[in-house]
């Protein structure tokens, strides 16, 4: 099958079993995007489909086939320019250990881009589905209320 | 995960074929709960019929002064986001919009949602015997953490709760469901009829036939749905399931109840309508006391379990609070 990822064209040989996230991760060979907990509960797998921020953990590669998905790896521009939300997680210290980053900064674009994020309360409710562990929560709203402003 | 064969279907008319020529096959949309339930190994189809590509004939959203009609394959955020549902049809709108994440609502689809299975812990560990999953081979939960289980429509056999948001809208409001299978065609009969409550055989979940697809929702309009909400109460503030909570739509005259539509979510084994609680209200000035009058009657069968008694007057409150929000709410 063909997965478009990040404008490029991959042609993979997938088991009918192989979730979007190993196609992503073992076959196309991005590990940007994280296996948190594999069952839709915790964010970190979240990519864009279609530009629309959803869960690589609980779809099927080949549901993917037809569709452009986006990953962390995707955002930054050719000569490395980051994204807007990239450079305001790191200018708010919005990180830890790093895991739960990819999928935070995903949702968090599409947050934006969905308009979900004109306060810091509706931020927070919209991004309930990204968990983070070490608790980096108040820093990756500060982030999010700066890229918002700035896009 | 066991193997399956995986195909794409084109049209409507090709998905119920597709179903009536294999054996175990299951319809797949969005997967967010079906990938999940595949992972445990809870569910075993040898086949999945991906009818992702019937978005065009089966994602409309169409609302007008008699009715609002919903394509099975709409997915949650794109009703949430409608404005027409917020305006028209509040408790739907919230009702999606409180569940699960984001993400999730934008992959899953209205017809695959009102299907989601149990989250009962034993349901989702094959390792403990459970009735729903493996028939005859009995329930873990009655003698074992009961927290999040149900308190109404249960059976010895089965406590589990019916974990959705959107499907206590959808009952509270007298909606239809719309299917199509191969052995009675096209039909539509009250949403109020698609789910079966456990008795003594917690496996049939619902009245749909082997390969029989959902393909719309309709939800009549009346005085009603404006004004209409949904609480919800759980453990945290967002992204979980519901411990208790109420969709509730009222027309009010005068301060007099003349319509009142109930349905309770977390505490019971199906998306639950609490005819009882509607009567108490029918007529009545709605105040504080009589909507803990209709909230008492809502619960007056309820069988707690052990570790769940809390969740009787916790749906108390979560009822009281939406008939009250109901009331207070301003609507043209």
């Amino acid at each position: 099958m063909i997965l478009r990822v990040n404008g490029q064209a991959h042609a993979v040989s997938v088991d009918p079993r192989t979730t979007l996230l190993d196609a992503l991760r073992d076959h196309i060979g991005l590990t940007g995007t994280k296996k948190g907990c594999g069952h839709g509960q915790c964010g970190a797998c979240t990519v864009h489909m279609d530009g629309a921020r959803v869960l690589s953990c609980m779809s099927f590669a080949l549901m993917a086939e037809g569709h452009e998905v986006t990953t962390i790896e995707g955002l930054a521009k050719p000569g490395g320019a980051l994204d807007p939300m990239q450079q305001a997680f790191i200018d708010h210290d919005a990180f830890q250990c790093g895991y739960c980053t990819p999928g935070q900064i995903m949702a968090a674009i599409a947050c934006v881009r969905e308009g979900h994020a004109r306060t810091a309360d509706e931020i927070r409710e919209y991004m309930s589905g990204n968990l983070c562990r070490c608790a980096a929560y108040p820093n990756i709203v500060a982030a999010i209320e700066q890229a918002a402003k700035r896009s | 995960m066991r193997r399956f064969d995986y195909q794409r279907v084109h049209t409507v008319e090709a998905a119920v074929r597709a179903a009536q020529a294999r054996q175990a096959a299951q319809f797949i949309a969005g997967g967010t709960n079906m990938v999940d339930y595949m992972t445990l190994d809870v569910v075993q189809p040898r086949s999945l019929i991906d009818i992702n590509p019937l978005r065009e004939q089966l994602s409309g959203i169409d609302a007008n002064a008699q009715r609002l009609r919903l394509g099975a394959l709409v997915r949650m955020s794109q009703a949430e986001d409608h404005p027409r549902i917020r305006s028209d049809y509040p408790v739907i709108q919230q009702s999606l919009l409180l569940a699960a994440s984001r993400q999730i609502r934008n992959m899953a689809s209205l017809g695959g949602n009102v299907l989601q299975r149990t989250r009962c812990e034993y349901f989702r560990e094959t390792s403990w015997p459970c009735n729903r999953r493996a028939p005859g081979s009995g329930c873990a939960a009655l003698e074992g953490v009961n927290r999040q289980h149900a308190v109404l429509g249960t059976s010895e056999q089965c406590i589990a709760a019916y974990p959705g948001d959107f499907a206590q809208a959808l009952i509270a409001l007298d909606a239809f469901v719309e299917t199509i299978g191969a052995d009675k065609g096209a039909r539509r009969f009250p949403f109020a009829q698609l789910h079966r409550m456990p008795g003594n055989t917690p496996d049939i979940e619902n009245t749909l036939a082997p390969g029989e697809l959902i393909t719309g929702f309709e939800v009549p309009a009346g005085p009603w749905t404006q004004r209409s909400c949904y609480v919800k109460v759980r453990d945290r503030q967002s992204y979980q399931f519901a411990l208790a909570s109420a969709a509730v739509a009222l027309h009010i005259e005068g301060g007099r109840v003349r319509v009142a539509r109930i349905a309770l979510g977390g505490v019971a084994s199906v998306p639950w309508r609490a005819h009882d609680a509607e009567a108490v209200l029918r007529n009545g000035m709605l105040d504080e006391e009589l909507a803990q009058k209709a909230a008492k009657a809502a619960f007056a069968n309820a069988h707690p379990r052990p570790q769940n008694r809390f969740k009787v007057p916790l749906g108390q409150q979560a009822l009281i609070r939406a008939l009250l929000e109901a009331r207070a709410m301003v609507v043209s």
